[in-house]
């Protein structure tokens, strides 16, 4: 054996230690950023779910049995003419999501332990107690429906960006059904008397939740993965799920003496902002596809009706929640009327018109 | 104070046990009656048993958990540029970091979509909260690795090749080795891909050498910071394990898919080996400078991590459920790596397609030489010659090894199945499938081509399995190119618009580094497109060539 290599002479390898072509190229190239610079969330996203469009030469290498490839943009009926142009508003990418997951977390492990510390939960009004047991119980089936429905969706997106925005709204959903669920069990230990099981039952049988239920499965029965986001944050969100959760939870717990289950529902107002944004960034671009707008349009209104007449219809069967507190600081049609409203107000954000539902 | 008296006792209350907390989540699902989910992604298995969560976590601790982690990453990068790492790395490893960073953060994005495969088959709730884990754990992995490449490209000597990364990794005939391997998690039978392949086999078996041994290997060459993220990245591997396995004692129990479950952990097993092994073998074996005897060698590692610690601890016990294991497949895997140096040919292979590629492969030397044939004896008999041809091509303005004649080397075939080349040689084997004749690299991968992904196995009907698709051989993609062209089509070039991103030295010096005018006038060309166009006779007399293989020239 002989040495035949001399090692090059190079000592550091540290940037900037040696000039030479390329030296100097030290942002990721292969994308435009949205704004001036690429952000940091872009860089860790952008083109990672590779694209037969873009840079993958050998196009899908595995398909199904029918030929459908690994990734189909046929997988929805809405239609882009580029997919690649969305950008989660929230820009989450895994450190900012678990710096954001947990600071709820501690939030909401503090409001209960400080709470129970303090003999808050015995204070609270012993209707209100039954409440909580019964439909708060019940409704964290519904949150526990859209994190399975959206944990299915985030498998079909056309790009990395719009599958990890509707991952992270999973994430969300999951997460808050988990709180509801443990912070109903923690309040139990010091409140006698109530049952844990209820909720469930509620859920499965009590006409009140009977509409609810058949919105969120025909959620989770959607086979159309960006119909299921559409119906997640568009329909059930503002009409049933912040109509539950603030026209109704968030607005009637002081007067019954309940400073904590407002503060543990709160998380999930704060986590829907964002989801929000997300989706409607998503379905305006949509909307306004020069080439696919207007069918895209179409397809929305033809899901607000489907998904919208089911969501109209479970809020207002669970309008006799509002009757049972004993202190009623909050009506059930004013609450209505604003969680139209805010899909009105959503609808126009995205361009499209959602009157055909909601004035029904 | 007394001394009994801590915070832990001033602020102790009773809560929740675990197995109360998670049996109170696991009942947060039910069965739908309005609406029934569709099946979107089908199985050919039957799922009849409630798969158990053996982690119970629920996410309320996992979050925190996670964040700390994220906090002992974050903070030990930042504490490799105060302490100057990027000074003392080893640029030979660096540079196969733009290969493997190109290619890994998808598989793992890929196993996050593959949760949702297998969330919703499992009967019951109790899993589905540990699939939902395990997806925000591989989103993490994704990004996690995204950053790091990041991190590598804004402080490393040389960022050519990661500033194009995820270009690069669509385009290079090295990285569709790893879509192979992202891809067969999410597409085609969802307790194929999603169980079996990704959890059972990939994150089971060879996740520990992908993120143990490897990272081991860049603390020897200076770097810290991916033995930080991957052994953090690896700690979520346990979780994933634990859902692998409880799903599969779900299906185990069911004769009726015994069939499906030895076809799956045969192919998952072979493949696995053919493209972990040749990516991660080459990695650790060839991008080290550290040629202490020692330390493991990737055979010897291989023989910790796969053979005790998977197959005689993991795959045996399958057998008292009745499932056939395929002892042969791991001998003949074992065999492949000691007795036919396929991680040496892997590298081998890489190395002459080098202006191909976007990194940069320097020549092994004679400390090299050594310590390969210290671990691997007759390895200098059959790759010394080479390596020196190598160097001594490696200058800008030789005809580079690809082309030149004089060396000895035969351009392989491409596997089919595996889409790592032919490399050992005497094992080549070629079939007919739906009247097109393809190449394989074993008799293994031409039975998972043309039998295990198949619309019938053994007489049953599997209606869910996938197929393989695409120009899965890269080389026809550029058939009949010259390379210089193809090197453009590819986006290989630096700034400057003609300097090459790979070379095959470490001379951080442009009167040194190669250029399109340098590679021009040589015809790439496709050996299947060729192997097809001959004869079913001149074909078996190429097949009975090719496995005679080749020898090096001597050099003088």
């Amino acid at each position: 054996m002989s040495a035949t290599q001399q090692p090059p002479e190079q000592k550091s390898g540290a940037a900037g230690s040696a000039q030479f072509s390329g030296s100097d190229s030290r942002k990721f190239n292969y994308f435009e950023p949205k704004g001036r610079k690429a952000s940091h969330y872009e860089d860790m996203t952008v083109d990672v779910q590779p694209d037969p469009k873009r840079y993958l030469l050998q196009d899908w290498i595995i398909s199904f049995a029918d030929g459908t490839p690994t990734y189909d943009e046929s997988w929805t009926k809405a239609q882009s003419s580029n997919w690649h142009q969305f950008r989660a508003v929230d820009q989450e990418w895994e450190r900012t999501h678990y710096q954001r997951q947990s600071t709820i977390v501690g939030m909401i492990t503090n409001v209960i332990e400080n709470g129970r510390r303090a003999g808050a939960p015995k204070r609270f009004d012993k209707a209100w107690v039954k409440v909580l047991s019964d439909h708060l119980g019940a409704y964290k089936h519904a949150e526990f429906g859209l994190g399975t429905a959206t944990m299915q969706a985030q498998r079909y997106g056309y790009t990395q960006m719009i599958n990890n925005a509707i991952l992270t709204n999973s994430s969300y959903k999951l997460r808050f059904s988990q709180d509801v669920t443990l912070y109903l069990g923690e309040i139990a230990l010091d409140i006698e008397g109530i049952d844990l099981d209820a909720g469930k039952t509620h859920w499965l049988e009590d006409p009140i939740w009977q509409g609810t239920r058949h919105a969120i499965e025909a959620i989770m029965g959607a086979s159309d993965f960006l119909e299921q986001y559409f119906a997640t944050n568009i329909v059930f969100e503002p009409l049933v799920g912040e109509l539950f959760r603030s026209g109704f939870i968030m607005q009637m717990a002081a007067s019954q003496n309940d400073f904590m289950t407002p503060s543990v529902v709160s998380a999930a107002e704060g986590d829907y902002e964002r989801n929000l944004a997300n989706a409607v960034e998503l379905f305006s671009m949509l909307a306004l596809d020069q080439k696919f707008g207007e069918q895209n349009r179409k397809l929305f209104v033809s899901w607000m009706d489907k998904h919208g007449a089911l969501a109209v219809q479970a809020a207002h069967q669970m309008q006799p929640i509002w009757s049972l507190p004993r202190v009623k600081v909050a009506q059930f049609a004013d609450a209505l009327e604003l969680a139209k409203n805010r899909v009105r107000a959503i609808a126009a954000e995205i361009g499209f018109d959602a009157r055909s539902t909601l004035d029904h | 104070m007394p001394d009994s008296l801590t915070l832990n006792k001033i602020t102790a209350q009773r809560g929740m046990s675990i197995s109360e907390a998670t049996r109170r989540v696991a009942d947060l699902g039910w069965t739908p009656s309005y609406v029934q989910e569709a099946m979107t992604f089908p199985t050919d298995y039957k799922i009849k048993k409630t798969p158990r969560d053996p982690m119970k976590q629920v996410l309320r601790s996992y979050f925190p958990m996670q964040e700390e982690k994220d906090n002992r990453v974050y903070g030990a990068l930042d504490a490799a540029l105060r302490g100057d790492m990027f000074r003392n790395v080893q640029p030979r490893w660096v540079e196969w970091m733009k290969l493997f960073l190109a290619i890994i953060p998808f598989p793992e994005i890929s196993a996050a979509r593959s949760m949702a495969m297998v969330g919703r088959l499992a009967p019951g709730e109790e899993l589905r909260t540990g699939f939902a884990m395990q997806m925000v754990d591989e989103f993490r992995h994704s990004t996690i690795q995204m950053n790091l490449k990041k991190w590598y490209m804004e402080n490393y000597i040389d960022p050519a090749g990661f500033d194009i990364t995820e270009a690069a990794f669509g385009k290079c005939y090295a990285s569709t080795i790893g879509r192979q391997f992202a891809e067969g998690f999410v597409t085609g039978d969802a307790i194929t891909a999603a169980n079996v392949y990704l959890t059972v086999v990939a994150e089971t078996a060879f996740t520990n050498t992908l993120f143990v041994a490897m990272p081991s290997e860049a603390a020897r060459n200076g770097d810290y910071a991916l033995p930080t993220v991957f052994l953090s990245v690896q700690s979520d591997e346990s979780r994933h394990v634990g859902n692998g396995h409880s799903l599969l004692m779900s299906l185990i129990n069911d004769p009726d898919n015994h069939l499906l479950l030895e076809r799956d952990l045969k192919y998952a097993f072979w493949q696995n080996h053919a493209i972990v092994d040749a990516a991660i073998g080459t990695f650790v074996e060839y991008g080290t400078t550290d040629r202490d005897k020692n330390k493991e060698s990737y055979a010897e590692l291989w023989h910790r991590w796969i053979y005790e610690d998977y197959y005689r601890t993991y795959m045996l016990p399958l057998e008292k459920y009745g499932i056939k294991i395929h002892h042969d497949d791991v001998a003949a895997a074992w065999d492949r790596i000691v007795k036919s140096n396929y991680v040496h040919l892997t590298a081998q292979f890489f190395s002459v397609g080098w202006p191909v590629n976007f990194w940069r492969i320097e020549a092994q030397t004679e400390k090299d030489f050594e310590w390969f044939e210290h671990k691997y004896p007759g390895w200098y008999a059959q790759f010394g010659n080479y390596w020196k041809w190598y160097e001594k091509l490696s200058h800008k303005g030789e005809t580079n090894v690809l082309f030149n004649a004089d060396t000895g080397y035969v351009y392989p075939h491409r596997c089919w199945s595996c889409m790592v080349p032919c490399l050992i040689r005497a094992d080549f084997t070629y079939d007919t499938v739906e009247g097109k004749v393809y190449t394989y690299c074993s008799e293994q991968c031409r039975w998972t081509h043309k039998v295990a992904f198949a619309a019938e196995y053994e007489g049953r009907a599997t209606p869910a399995m996938g197929r393989f698709s695409g120009r899965r051989e890269w080389e026809e993609c550029y058939h009949g190119w010259d390379l210089a062209d193809a090197i453009t089509d590819l986006g290989f070039v630096r700034p400057d618009g003609k300097t090459l991103v790979p070379q095959p030295h470490l001379h951080f010096d442009d009167s040194k580094m190669w250029t399109l005018d340098d590679v021009r006038g040589h015809t790439l060309g496709s050996p299947l497109t060729n192997f097809r166009a001959l004869t079913p006779e001149q074909r078996e007399a190429a097949a009975i060539e090719y496995r005679k293989g080749f020898t090096i020239n001597p050099i003088h």
